[in-house]
């Protein structure tokens, strides 16, 4: 089987080759997507039906090292992730990639970066696994500044560059760790290996910032929302919905299999990362103006759940409480492929409505529910999916995450006693606070009166990226109302990686959810969107029946004052400016200032609001003085004359003999 | 015959929670109108004006979109459903298992998530103040609850609404300083969510201040008429759920026929017209709050639940 996904790959990177040869005619961004739709769906299906783990072993790489690739459970979930993400992308690209003005751009990159994900999770040894990492790294760099004569894309992809080669840097470093001095080669040898403790924190830290600055971990998050919304829409939402994916892989990869059994105190970091993660992606994203960048932040948010249901996974198994430990990463895993779900339908949804304005400040739309009805209901079904509201499947996984909590305190240690009820009312924040993020989102850019002639005239997005839509809206649905067939379906990998499962879901009655007992929860998605809708379907029918069902059409109301431009509504900093208000101060360094002139001054009053973007100007900005400070003064060794480069030369030589014989 | 009786049960809860929930609002109206001496509307003034705004046509903005149509009924079936799945006099009915507390509460976010987006949909600046503000209390009133509900689901070992009740019941519970401080979190958390004085005034409209009548203002009709009678069920929601989980004493345990259904039914008006004069009297001592205040009020609601949490985090007996 892994062979068939190798070919799915091969065949992706030929797609590309093809592209550069065609990219210019007419016609073939049409081609090209639809062969990768094609191939996407084919390794869906590889990926689906995949039997039994298989392993293969290409002459390729290194010499005499050859490459190894494997297909076990874990892979395979990924393998799924990424090519349902894929598909829908490559659906929604088929419409929306038209209006592309410079496909040459984007067409050769986007299968490589196809590929390139695929290659990754079956990867069986580091060489390849850091080949592949690398290449998906490059060609979704080469898709952030595909327009890159835009403000700031410029910027996006060299913070992009940066992050993504201190993150390939620390995961080398961490595989040469769990190599050890006898160069263990293939991740068969290395989970096998032993670390000592020192070692393997080390290895921790290492895979958390380089599997973290990919996902977007606070505080290595800065590039994700500069970068995500830079790309065309569908390689945004591949970008947030699953490339941050392929990130959480790397991490469960190295940290729950290769890494052997974990410490108790690995939590902690994870744990206490993710939560923050969580609140401040969700706060960022509720003071931004542009759609798609804050769809990027909510992507943070959303990475944060998941590490944060991946610590509380890592605690229960370093107590030897597998069952536990399966249910967190159970959550988590299903978090990540809500995840994909929704945060995709939401970046077609921003792609839609930026080719149908040309805006992405939200503050310039408003009204588009009349315009783009269509496009407007996913947007709308995908900004429930993600405030975790039931039935949809956002709230599903987040139920889980609150289940696992209230496991916790069987733990023995105080430490993560005490912090896990700490992080879960940060979760309970993050989650809403979401809520406020996107009836803002959806409220402000949808609803209302349109702001700008733009607007005005948005007409309904093509048929392809509906149908990529109202597909993904179908999938939250489902998702939400089984389940337990998600469940399930994880239950090959929980035993892979913690020897424990979840007692099987869906032989449960009326296909509820019952992760421990059901005398302590249960949860059924199917039955709640049974009981509103038919309750729903009651109402509006009983009050049709035996009440008045006339209709009268005016102005609105306003309270007795109509007629006032679409200027008086509320905004989006307006709408967000009481949470501003409230947290701004503590997360922002937020403040306002309000100059009113004194009764008889004529001048107008003003208000002015200061906020900080704190990570970078308390980290990166000094960082980056830093460099260039170092680098100003390096520059003058460029200026040499032989003499004494020569005697550099001499020096270093005598310094390093020293430094061996001291060592020695 | 016992599904039957099942069934039975589980429909009469269903139906008493709505045919109740204005004579609720009517109670405490009364009530409050009693303290401050006055007469007051009639105990059933709820129930005709709702037949009154039923009868009326619905006058709709021009630019009122379908989901400004479709949210009434979404509203009101939200909260029906989640007023449903609290236990009122029995436990254990036949659909208690298809959602626990937390569904309950996320239910109830659902409604408030669309009442926002239907409050921006027309356009008008005070249903954006209104949403915005509403939201702004959800952001902190949501997570009390939420660490509220954590804490006595970890009395109870428990989120089922059921279980925790039996729980409770049995005795095994005890008297908890975590209970008491969930109790506290629980409460506010109810003030503020049902838009009562001190923070909000659900007899007001037109005053600068409002958050819940500010998002509806643009609702005539039997549109009104839903989304008043969700609120008048989210007010029953609330009280039951906190005589459900702290004094749920009088309450059926399962299935033991008429008798004990009769007797939890009453115990459980008269738990629901405690609780309401105790509702109507806070309200008739207490001034409203200024909005940027209400952070602070519910911050306590949050760092108390906080507080329950980690106590039952860090003591079993607490």
């Amino acid at each position: 089987m892994v062979l068939l996904i190798l070919l799915c790959v091969a065949t992706f990177l030929l797609v590309a080759a093809a592209a550069v040869a065609v990219s210019r005619r007419t016609g073939a961004g049409r081609v090209v997507y639809g062969a990768c739709l094609a191939i996407a769906g084919a390794a869906l299906v590889c990926a689906l039906f995949a039997g039994r783990e298989s392993e293969t072993v290409l002459p390729l790489g290194i010499p005499w090292l050859a490459a190894h690739f494997r297909l076990d459970a874990l892979s395979r979930f990924f393998l799924v992730l990424i090519d349902t993400g894929a598909a829908f992308a490559s659906l929604y690209a088929i419409g929306h990639g038209a209006h592309e003005a410079e496909p040459q751009r984007v067409l050769p990159f986007y299968p490589l970066f196809l590929g390139a994900m695929n290659l990754v999770v079956i990867a069986d040894d580091p060489y390849s696994f850091l080949f592949a990492w690398e290449l998906m790294s490059l060609a979704s760099w080469a898709l952030v500044v595909a327009h890159h004569r835009e403000a700031g894309n410029a910027q996006a992809g060299f913070v992009y560059l940066v992050m993504a080669t201190f993150g390939a840097l620390c995961l080398l470093l961490a595989y040469g760790l769990l190599a050890g001095p006898q160069g263990g080669y293939a991740f068969s040898v290395m989970r096998l290996g032993e670390l000592d403790a020192r070692r393997a924190g080390l290895v921790l830290a290492l895979v958390l910032l380089g599997a973290g600055s990919k996902a977007g971990l606070v505080p290595l998050h800065v590039w994700l929302p500069l970068a995500h919304p830079a790309a065309p829409s569908h390689v945004s939402a591949l970008m947030s919905g699953v490339m941050t994916k392929v990130a959480i892989y790397a991490f469960i990869r190295i940290v729950f299999d290769l890494l052997g059994p974990p410490e108790w105190w690995w939590s902690v970091p994870v744990l206490t990362l993710g939560a923050v993660t969580a609140v401040l992606g969700v706060m960022s994203a509720l003071m931004e103006r542009d759609l798609k960048r804050l769809l990027a932040y909510s992507t943070i948010e959303n990475i944060g759940i998941v590490f944060l249901a991946l610590g509380l996974a890592l605690a229960f198994r370093a107590n030897g409480m597998p069952e536990a430990a399966a249910l967190a990463t159970c959550a988590a895993l299903f978090h990540a492929f809500n995840h994909m779900l929704f945060k995709s339908l939401l970046f077609f949804g921003a792609g839609s409505v930026l080719t149908a304005t040309g805006e992405r400040n939200i503050e310039t739309l408003g009204g588009l529910v009349q315009k783009m009805p269509v496009s407007a209901f996913a947007f709308l079904i995908g900004c429930m999916a993600i405030s975790a509201l039931p039935p949809l499947n956002g709230f599903a996984s987040e139920w889980l995450t609150f289940q696992t909590i209230l496991v916790s305190p069987q733990l023995p240690q105080w430490g993560l006693r005490l912090l896990v009820p700490t992080v879960g009312a940060l979760l309970a924040l993050a989650a809403a606070l979401a809520a406020a993020c996107f009836v803002r989102a959806f409220g402000i850019a949808f609803l209302g009166r349109p702001r700008s002639p733009q607007a005005d005239v948005a007409t309904e997005t093509d048929r392809f990226s509906l149908a990529a839509m109202l597909g993904l809206v179908a999938l939250c649905f489902l998702a939400g109302m089984f389940p337990g067939v998600v469940i399930d379906a994880l239950a090959p990998v929980t035993k892979l990686l913690l020897h424990g499962r979840l007692a099987r879901q869906t032989t449960q009655p009326w296909l509820s959810i019952v992760p421990i007992a059901a005398r302590n929860s249960s949860y059924n998605g199917l039955a709640i969107l049974t009981f509103v809708l038919v309750s729903a379907g009651i109402a509006a029918v009983a009050v049709h029946r035996f009440g008045s069902s006339a209709i009268r059409r005016v102005p609105a109301w306003d309270c007795g004052t109509p007629g006032l431009g679409p200027a008086t509504q509320y905004s989006g900093a307006s709408f967000s400016q009481p949470i501003r208000r409230v947290f701004g101060p503590t997360f922002f360094r937020a403040r306002e200032v309000v100059d009113m002139p004194p009764p008889g001054d004529l001048r107008p009053a003003r208000i002015e609001k200061y906020s900080h973007n704190l990570v970078w100007e308390t980290l990166y900005l000094p960082l980056g003085s830093a460099v260039t400070a170092v680098a100003g003064r390096l520059n003058g060794l460029q200026y040499l004359t032989i003499r004494r480069y020569l005697a550099a030369v001499f020096a270093a030589l005598v310094l390093l003999l020293v430094a061996l014989a001291a060592w020695q | 015959m016992a599904v039957i009786f099942d069934v039975l049960a589980q429909s009469v809860q269903m139906f008493l929670v709505l045919l109740l929930a204005p004579l609720l609002t009517g109670y405490v109206r009364k009530v409050k109108a009693r303290l401050q001496r006055r007469r007051g509307p009639p105990l059933i003034q709820p129930y005709r004006d709702l037949r009154r705004l039923l009868g009326k046509e619905v006058v709709l903005a021009d630019n009122a979109s379908w989901l400004f149509r479709a949210v009434p009924y979404t509203i009101f079936a939200v909260t029906w459903v989640a007023a449903a799945l609290v236990p009122t006099f029995a436990t254990g009915l036949l659909f208690s298992w298809s959602g626990d507390l937390i569904v309950i509460t996320a239910l109830l976010g659902t409604a408030r998530f669309l009442q926002a987006m239907a409050a921006l949909d027309v356009g008008t600046s005070f249903g954006g103040i209104g949403a915005s503000r509403e939201l702004m209390f959800a952001s902190l009133a949501e997570p009390a609850l939420i660490m509220a509900v954590f804490s006595v689901a970890l009395i109870a070992g428990s989120t089922q609404l059921s279980t925790v009740a039996d729980y409770i019941l049995s005795g095994q519970a005890g008297l908890r300083v975590s209970l008491a401080l969930a109790l506290v979190a629980f409460v506010i958390v109810a003030i503020a969510e049902n838009a009562r004085i001190p923070v909000d005034n659900p007899a007001t409209h037109l005053e600068l201040t409002m958050i819940h009548e500010a998002m509806v203002l643009e609702y005539s009709g039997r549109h009104l008429a839903m989304i008043d009678l969700a609120a008048s069920l989210k007010l029953l929601l609330y009280m039951s759920l906190i005589v459900c989980l702290f004094f749920p004493f009088g309450m059926t345990l399962g299935h033991d026929g008429l008798g004990p259904y009769l007797v939890g039914g009453m115990s459980w008006f008269v738990k629901l017209a405690v609780v309401g004069t105790m509702l109507a009297a806070f309200e008739t001592m207490t001034a409203k709050m200024r909005v940027f205040r209400v952070p602070g009020f519910l911050g306590v609601a949050l760092m108390l639940s906080l507080l329950a949490t980690l106590l039952r985090f860090v003591s079993g007996n607490l």
